[in-house]
């Protein structure tokens, strides 16, 4: 039967302190020589060249947009899906109109080149 | 039968975290020995078998090495994020197999325990919140490393995860409608009331759900964000000892967990295949196996040698799917970047959302047409979507493998003509 929460609190508690743990046991543990060349960000070998915190593609914001719109639908088809069969053909309707106008939406995305990648 | 309470629950609760924790930590460990001989064997070596027999003792060892090491911190990178990166992307792995239930309810003279950590109502939602944290782990580690590599790998990973967890969860949705609950303790008993497994008459939401499970765990043929030809190992670049570890339990606990969700949403979780004694499950109370030809609830019996099996059976399932996970990876070659992206939105998020709307009609009109909820109605729903998973394979196939290699050799070089000059 649906049981509290708790156990899942404890078992954060517990994933956290060993998280953490693992992190400090290995800071007292291990030795550190730390050398100027060790510190350099890794770049094949090279002397690291420009700054990394550099612009990047627009593309990763798109995607980003758009997950927030198909999750969100996801999360509403949720409460639907469990209780599909018993909401029966109107609420398939609602949903439907639901799925059709997101659809429209993703065709838009998609022929306005939201969605290519190069 | 009466379900445990009181001081007791409290104790089996602890022991099941204490038992669920570990046991996570030690597949996770055995998992990465698993990956190297399984690969060592797919390319023909022998793969670490030194330390202890059969090489059992090398994640110990590695474990130890990871401790002792020296740790590398570049001087420019961000040093909170840098140490936060690590925790974030393991803590969300190690407690969403908190939901998964692991074999049949086990009674003890204070009553039954159920072989689940938390039956928490909210389910499967809970392991797609948490798991969804995983990717601020990555994003933060790979950012604050101050490194393009770790940079570059960083940003794939979350445009990646992201994309796919929009296909996981409508995947999901077509599970959900047949099962009617988001508990996963439910969905078991669902496949056994149904005599049929999920993976049948939801063959497409099976399929799809594997593909996301890939992507989400970053794995060949999905792992960009680690792409090694490129990006030397993306995110974790910077990252050595202890920390490079925390990382790697991280992806192997992900894949842990994917197997676990796998066997137990599509192929029936503890369940015996051909078998009704071992099914079980809390209805108004007592714990019953089923219903009669009268709807009258029968009793179970749980006994403990039923849990052992069940737990055999469900390790059997995880462990199937952790070595397919590990069998594609040295198969498959890497996809392209664009193509990742590609196929995550303008393949499977349709095809999912389609699925969807599919399988809710033939519900909705088996359920018009008054079959009853049991073989004959999994075997319906299996029958139109073996109609929907081929006409997904055959369009993802695009002529490719199914034409064959003679028809593609056929209209590549034509026939040479006779009597030619």
């Amino acid at each position: 039967m649906s049981g509290s929460y708790a156990p899942l609190l404890i078992l954060l508690g517990v994933s956290v302190a060993n998280a953490i743990g693992m992190v400090v046991v290995s800071h007292i543990l291990n030795p550190r020589r730390p050398t100027p060349q060790k510190d350099m960000p890794y770049e094949s070998g090279m002397i690291p060249l420009g700054d990394t915190r550099a612009r990047f593609s627009v593309k990763f914001y798109m995607v980003a947009i758009s997950f927030i719109v198909f999750d969100l639908e996801a999360v509403f088809l949720i409460p639907w899906a469990v209780e599909m069969r018993e909401l029966g053909w109107s609420a398939f309707a609602a949903v439907s109109m639901f799925v059709v106008v997101l659809a429209v939406g993703l065709l838009y995305e998609w022929k306005k080149g939201g969605l290519e990648w190069d | 039968m009466e379900p445990i309470s009181g001081l007791a629950a409290l104790l089996s609760s602890s022991v099941k975290i204490a038992l669920v924790f570990s046991g996570v930590m030690l597949v996770v460990a055995y998992t990465t020995l698993a990956e190297r001989r399984v690969s060592a064997f797919i390319q023909d070596r022998i793969g670490p078998n030194r330390v202890g027999p059969f090489g059992l003792l090398q994640p110990i060892a590695d474990g130890i090495k990871n401790l002792l090491k020296e740790e590398t911190s570049p001087a420019a990178a961000s040093r909170t994020f840098f140490i936060l990166g690590p925790i974030l992307a393991m803590v969300p792995a190690m407690v969403t197999f908190a939901v998964i239930p692991f074999a049949a309810p086990l009674p003890t003279p204070w009553g039954v325990v159920d072989m689940i950590v938390a039956d928490v109502p909210i389910g499967i939602l809970y392991i797609l919140a948490f798991s969804s944290l995983g990717v601020y782990g990555v994003v933060l580690g790979g950012w604050a490393s101050n490194n393009k590599y770790a940079f570059l790998g960083a940003l794939r990973a979350s445009a990646q995860m992201v994309s796919y967890e929009v296909a996981l969860g409508l995947s999901l949705i077509a599970v959900f409608m047949l099962a009617g609950s988001v508990t996963l303790t439910e969905m078991v008993w669902q496949q056994q009331q149904l005599d049929l497994w999920f993976a049948f008459p939801l063959s497409l939401a099976f399929l799809l759900f594997v593909i996301s499970a890939f992507a989400e765990t970053n794995r060949l043929p999905f792992d960009m964000p680690e792409a090694e030809s490129e990006l030397v190992t993306g995110y974790h670049t910077e990252y050595s000892a202890m920390k490079f570890s925390m990382f790697f339990i991280a992806e192997y606990s992900h894949m842990l967990t994917a197997s676990a969700l796998m066997a137990t949403l599509f192929l029936g979780g503890w369940d015996i295949p051909f078998a009704t004694w071992d099914d079980a499950f809390w209805y108004e109370g007592v714990l019953i196996r089923g219903f009669g030809p009268d709807g009258v609830p029968l009793a179970a019996s749980p006994a403990w040698w039923k849990t052992l099996f069940t737990l055999g059976v469900f390790a059997l399932k995880t462990g199937f799917f952790l070595v397919f996970f590990i069998w594609v990876r040295w198969t498959l070659p890497r996809f392209r970047y664009d193509q990742v992206m590609q196929l995550g939105w303008k393949v499977m998020l349709p095809t999912s959302l389609a699925y969807i709307m599919v399988m809710a009609a033939s519900m909705l009109i088996l359920d018009q047409v008054g079959v009853a909820y049991g073989f004959a109605y999994g075997l319906a729903l299996t029958g139109v979507s073996l109609v929907c998973t081929l006409l997904f394979i055959f369009y993802l196939d695009d002529d490719r493998i199914m034409k064959g290699a003679g028809a593609r050799q056929a209209a590549s070089d034509p026939v040479p003509t006779e009597g030619g000059d």
